[in-house]
């Protein structure tokens, strides 16, 4: 076994995912740890350009694996490319992305390689050549420190938005080792048919810095719009607690909470939302909580960092138009 | 069409838990369990099918004796049989264990399609659908929020960051669910009699031709060394005045003490 923490980099419409970057910035810690090399995994097609950039966040080795099958993720050809390449190298730790991605394809490689696997790790921490991950179960009520046992590969994937993406160097250079790829197109037994982008201008929830979301007390599907507005002066996404998606006002993909996304943001705006346990499983670890509501005894008051009892009809117009302000100030 | 449907039995999740004081897992005293509600998605998504395309539903667990009750819960929903796969030396465990006694509970009979929810509300993992899918050398499909089944395959959609991903999955296939692939229906009272009759079949690891050692605490590569509760947030502070100057305070304190702005 090497002491080499592994990061299987992401790629979305070309460029990798900021997950991909927050673990490089980990891996480089845990590598002085561990006493090894940052290795990042690059899978795609006509990635050749990848390696400079995954060595700018920090990368000292790039594997690259470069073939029109791997255009698209498939669990199949993935699972493929990289089992023998870890099987072969058999890194300390790899992490990947909890992104739909890596939550399909890390627990599939898993169980190829006999390997330990942590999902949904907040924190990963190596200590005397042991690992230990902290992960939220039992819908947030609870914090586990879950332990990799015996030998052979770790594998944690780990949730975004938890670590700081570094800081790019681009002088910083890696060693660039691509992976040969015989890939039997037969063997590839999911094929994807399309893929639909939302209508959506902003970015992934689980990616955001910023959200701004909606619950009951928005009265109607209509009324998204003022979030939008107020989403788009902070740069922000938008989503919703549960019940806007059950009235059906919002995709069920907006939904943050047990039932649906759990996210980190550095800032959660949560706008006519109660607070049911079921929406705070979703959103407690955001690192600030503005709640605004007209009902005092919210209980998402108990939770949020600033408080605004008020009429969200009023108070979001008035929030986006300050925001403008100090965005126009500070960038004016 | 013959379906297997993976069940986990769980504590509701509207109950409040309390941790051992050790540390080691949960008080389960008083606790009420029942089906993870993902998993009841899998369950009315095969009743569905069976109703289309004729068939059967066959249920699986492997956890301890008290699982038997989610096991009577989708029986009362309309699935034909059910499996479990009960054996002291489950106990500790990991995902890829759990996966390995479900795999071997399955291959024993032919299913055209085997169904899980795409995690459970207790640990989260969602290990068990992908890895039950590499024990039985099965494609997969995870987090599934629309399935259509034809020619050999199911047509699935997955959401995906940003879009929808549609995928053909040639069957036999494990695919896990979302919870907005379907509503499930309600057990019926002809429903909860029948699940009251009905026999589970139980298994041991010896029954599957499974050494404990492989599956069991001995194998597991993970270990859970405590719970803790999670930090609490304190209720931070309640802003004062008309809306213009409480939203003038709230964007002041975003940009200079939470610095967010």
């Amino acid at each position: 076994m090497s002491s080499d923490i592994w990061v299987l980099a992401e790629y979305a419409g070309g460029r990798p995912r900021k997950i991909t970057y927050e673990l490089l910035g980990k891996a480089s810690t845990l590598a002085q740890e561990a006493g090894g090399q940052v290795v990042a995994l690059a899978l795609g097609s006509g990635i050749a350009d990848a390696a400079q950039d995954l060595a700018a966040h920090g990368a000292e080795v790039v594997r690259v694996a470069d073939d029109p099958l791997l255009a698209q993720y498939t669990t199949d050809a993935y699972a493929a490319v990289i089992e023998p390449v870890l099987s072969v190298e058999e890194p300390f730790l790899l992490m990947i992305g909890s992104t739909a991605m890596g939550r399909d394809l890390a627990p599939r490689l898993a169980a190829r390689l006999g390997a330990g696997i942590v999902t949904d790790c907040a924190a990963v921490e190596v200590a005397d050549g042991a690992v230990v991950a902290t992960r939220p179960v039992m819908t947030r009520k609870a914090i586990a420190r879950v332990a990799f046992r015996g030998d052979g590969i770790r594998i944690a994937v780990v949730l975004p938005n938890i670590f700081a993406p570094p800081r790019p160097d681009p002088s910083r250079a890696a060693e660039v080792l691509p992976i040969s790829v015989t890939l039997d197109p037969a063997a590839i037994r999911t094929q994807v048919l399309e893929v639909k982008a939302i209508a959506r201008e902003t970015l992934p929830l689980t990616e955001a810095d910023i959200i701004v979301s909606g619950g009951r007390g928005l009265r109607g599907p209509e009324h998204f719009a003022l979030l939008k507005e107020l989403a788009q002066a902070l740069g922000a996404a938008v989503g919703s607690s549960r019940p806007p998606v059950d009235s059906g006002w919002v995709p069920h993909d907006y939904e943050i909470g047990q039932t649906g996304k759990t996210v980190n943001p550095q800032l959660y705006i949560a706008c006519g939302i109660s607070g049911a346990p079921q929406h705070l499983a979703g959103m407690s670890g955001s690192r600030t909580i503005v709640a605004i509501n007209k009902d005092p005894q919210a209980p998402i008051f108990s939770i949020a960092s600033y408080g605004v009892v008020g009429d969200l009809f009023v108070v979001v117009p008035l929030l986006a138009e300050e925001v403008r302000r100090l965005r126009g100030a500070s960038h004016g | 069409m013959d379906v297997a449907v993976c069940v986990k039995h769980v504590p509701d999740t509207e109950a409040a838990i309390r941790i051992r004081a050790d540390g080691h897992g949960i008080d389960e005293s008083g606790l009420p369990f029942v089906m993870n509600y993902y998993d009841e998605h899998g369950v009315e998504e095969a009743l569905r099918i069976k109703e289309r395309l004729g068939g059967t539903v066959t249920l699986l667990t492997a956890g301890p004796v008290r699982a038997a009750l989610a096991l009577r819960s989708g029986l009362a929903m309309g699935a034909d049989a059910a499996v479990h796969v009960e054996d002291p030396a489950l106990e500790g465990a990991d995902h890829l264990g759990v996966a390995k006694a479900l795999a071997a509970a399955i291959s024993a009979q032919h299913y055209d399609l085997i169904l899980c929810g795409k995690l459970a509300t207790d640990d989260n993992a969602a290990i068990v659908g992908p890895a039950l899918a590499e024990f039985l050398g099965l494609p997969q499909a995870t987090a599934v929020t629309k399935l259509e089944l034809g020619d050999g395959a199911a047509t699935v959609h997955r959401e995906v960051e940003g879009a929808i991903e549609v995928l053909r999955v040639a069957l036999p296939a494990v695919i896990t669910v979302e919870r907005s692939i379907n509503e499930p229906r309600y057990p019926s009272l002809p429903g909860i009699m029948k699940a009251k009759r009905t026999p589970l079949t139980t298994k041991t690891l010896g029954d599957l031709g499974l050494p404990p050692g492989e599956v069991g605490m001995a194998a597991a590569r993970v270990e859970v060394l405590d719970l803790s509760p999670p930090p609490q947030r304190r209720a931070g502070r309640i802003l004062q005045g008309e809306p213009p100057e409480m939203v003038k305070e709230l964007v002041r304190l975003l940009h200079e003490e939470a610095k967010v702005l």
